[in-house]
């Protein structure tokens, strides 16, 4: 008969209607700024660096400066400049560092490749969203000392992906003490070092 | 203002008198009189603004309940101050007239619907003593006022110099004359009835209750019923509001005749809609509702004006449920329910209030036939017509898709 469906309709919006007020199941909102939903852990945005400790972070780096990722980001956001001089790493061998290490925001498409291609584990994906700035240019430039965040912070966000990781530095870190033990002069010998101590599975 | 001015009103019945009484008791007769004019402008139009301003509200708050959200409920308790802060947005807005409109016409558009718009209100009796003019023929000049409207929109969609604005005020245009029929055949009825083209007749016409519980309403009579479901439909097409928003349909006419106006005008044009809902909600009420009656002889004690509010607010906030609910019909669709539906449908309504009307003096078992034969005379032509209107109408196949 014509007008069953108008009614039929209506039924369902008084039934949203009420509902909305007594069912949290359907009245699915959350009061943003006051209430927060937590973030999906896959969740991901723009990259960060990798620090060992949270106290020194400009000294705990990850990064080796090695500007892979700067040559594969598609749309180039990274800008690397190589230290002259020679830190030593987590594992106490000397390294270059980044001196500058910028990303610029407002060109990072999140793709994540940064993150695919680093042999040391060292720039990983953030999820911190408000990020508005009121100058565009050097508001979203963001310089390393901002990129920068500890170790801890990495295993809140991401926490399968950040236990994942530390087994495996630490394994070949493991590895790397077995292998200096007995021959002191090997590392010397094999200047591509750094990706065999971190042997990553092709993501 | 007064039509029954009855001495047995109750103090709060006459509390709106009182009050203007008190306002203006000290002046000499004519000045009084232009006074107390004055005094009902202003009154309808801080009542009626107000109205409109919480409407917005309620009807956002509603529709984001219906789809499962909250509604506005930053600017104030609950929202509450949300139409003041659009008030205030829309008057600090730019007011933009387009480089080849009419500026003339483009300027009066939105004056000339919201003094249409809110003619209506002068007719409509609010409570026993509350009816700001009244007319012999007030109907018909509810009707009239009402109508001009549409002079206004298309007045504002040609004026603009802009396709969509002219393409909305066509369409405005078709369907507002296409449902000002229905509306007004839905209407005569009424008229046959009460026997008085006045709205304070028709609202005496259903004062008293049947065996002391069933008011004497026109809708609680069969052709009263089938002539306020067409009232109520037609006149969601004549308020443009959801589903027969079509003047306005975004995904096609970007906002419609509205397109080129900007700040307070744009207000303007939407206030209109508000108080041409308001009106012809409050029409309704009178025409069918029963006015400002009161539904059981025990509550009598409450003011009138109250019963009207409650009523008007009831059949307002059936506005705002259908629009929460409907999709919009297609220009086609529109005119096709108008012309081979509702037509019909109200003059056959007419033949049925007439025979309501002649099978009045009947008693005993003839009344349980006057009852069956007015039924039947509403209902058969709806399911043939309906069946008609949806036959040959099933779900869209695509065929090249």
């Amino acid at each position: 008969m014509l007008g069953t469906g108008l009614l039929q309709g209506l039924a369902v919006t008084a039934r949203n209607l009420v509902g909305s007020f007594h069912d949290p199941k359907r009245f699915v909102t959350t009061q943003y700024p006051e209430e927060r939903t937590k973030l999906p852990e896959a969740y991901r945005n723009f990259p960060f660096l990798v620090s060992e400790s949270g106290d020194d972070p400009m000294g705990t780096l990850r990064c080796v400066a090695c500007q892979i990722c700067e040559k594969e980001c598609p749309p180039q956001c990274i800008y690397i400049e190589k230290s002259k001089d020679k830190k030593p790493d987590a594992n106490g061998k000397m390294q270059v560092y980044p001196a500058v290490f910028d990303i610029d925001t407002a060109v990072c498409m999140s793709c994540q490749i940064c993150v695919e291609v680093c042999p040391f584990d060292a720039i990983k994906m953030d999820q911190v969203f408000e990020i508005a700035a009121t100058d565009r240019f050097k508001g979203l430039m963001l310089d390393r000392n901002a990129l920068a965040k500890p170790n801890d912070y990495y295993h809140r966000i991401h926490p399968t992906d950040a236990a994942e990781v530390d087994e495996r530095l630490v394994s070949a870190r493991k590895a790397a003490a077995a292998k200096a033990a007995p021959k002191p002069a090997a590392p010397a010998q094999t200047p591509a070092a750094p990706s065999a101590q971190a042997p990553k599975p092709a993501a | 203002m007064s039509l029954l001015a009855t001495t047995d009103s109750s103090l709060l019945e006459r509390a709106p008198l009182l009050l203007r009484d008190g306002l203006t008791g000290f002046l000499p007769g004519p000045a009084r009189w232009a006074a107390n004019g004055l005094i009902k402008i202003v009154a309808l139009l801080a009542v009626f603004g107000l109205l409109f301003a919480f409407l917005t509200l309620v009807e956002r708050k509603v529709l984001g309940r219906v789809q499962n959200r909250p509604g506005p409920n930053r600017t104030g308790w609950f929202g509450l101050l949300q139409p003041f802060a659009d008030g205030i947005k829309m008057l600090t807005k730019e007011d933009i007239v387009p480089h080849a409109a009419d500026p003339v016409l483009h300027f009066l558009a939105p004056v000339a619907v919201i003094a249409f718009s809110f003619l209506t209100f002068a007719v409509i009796p609010y409570g026993r003593l509350l009816l700001p003019v009244d007319m012999d023929a007030s109907i018909l000049f509810f009707f009239a006022a009402s109508s001009a409207t549409e002079l206004s929109i298309f007045m504002a969609g040609w004026s603009s110099h802009n396709k969509y604005a002219l393409f909305a005020a066509m369409r405005a245009l078709a369907q507002l004359i296409s449902y000002e029929l229905p509306l007004l055949l839905s209407v005569v009825p009424v008229v046959l009835a009460a026997g008085a083209l006045s709205t304070a007749g028709v609202v005496a016409a259903q004062s008293g209750w049947k065996w002391g519980f069933l008011p004497h309403w026109h809708v609680f009579t069969p052709w009263g019923a089938a002539a306020f479901a067409i009232f109520m439909v037609s006149s969601l097409a004549e308020s443009n509001r959801s589903p027969f928003d079509l003047p306005e349909a975004e995904s096609e006419l970007i906002a419609g005749h509205l397109t080129e106006y900007s700040g307070f005008k744009y207000a303007l044009f939407f206030m209109a809609e508000y108080f041409g809902m308001c009106a012809l909600s409050g029409m309704a009420v009178t025409l069918f509702l029963g006015g400002w009656h009161a539904p059981l002889p025990q509550l009598e004690f409450v003011p009138s004006y109250v019963w009207f509010s409650v009523k008007l607010l009831a059949l307002l906030s059936g506005f705002i449920w259908v629009r929460a609910t409907m999709p919009r019909l297609r220009i086609d669709q529109l005119t096709r329910l108008a012309w081979k539906f509702l037509v019909p449908l109200a003059i056959i309504n007419l033949g049925t209030a007439a025979f309501w009307s002649l099978s009045l003096p009947w008693a005993g078992p003839l009344q349980l036939l006057r009852w069956a034969v007015s039924l039947a005379l509403v209902i058969v032509p709806f399911l043939l017509l309906g069946r008609r209107l949806s036959a040959g109408l099933g779900a869209r196949v695509y065929r090249y898709a």
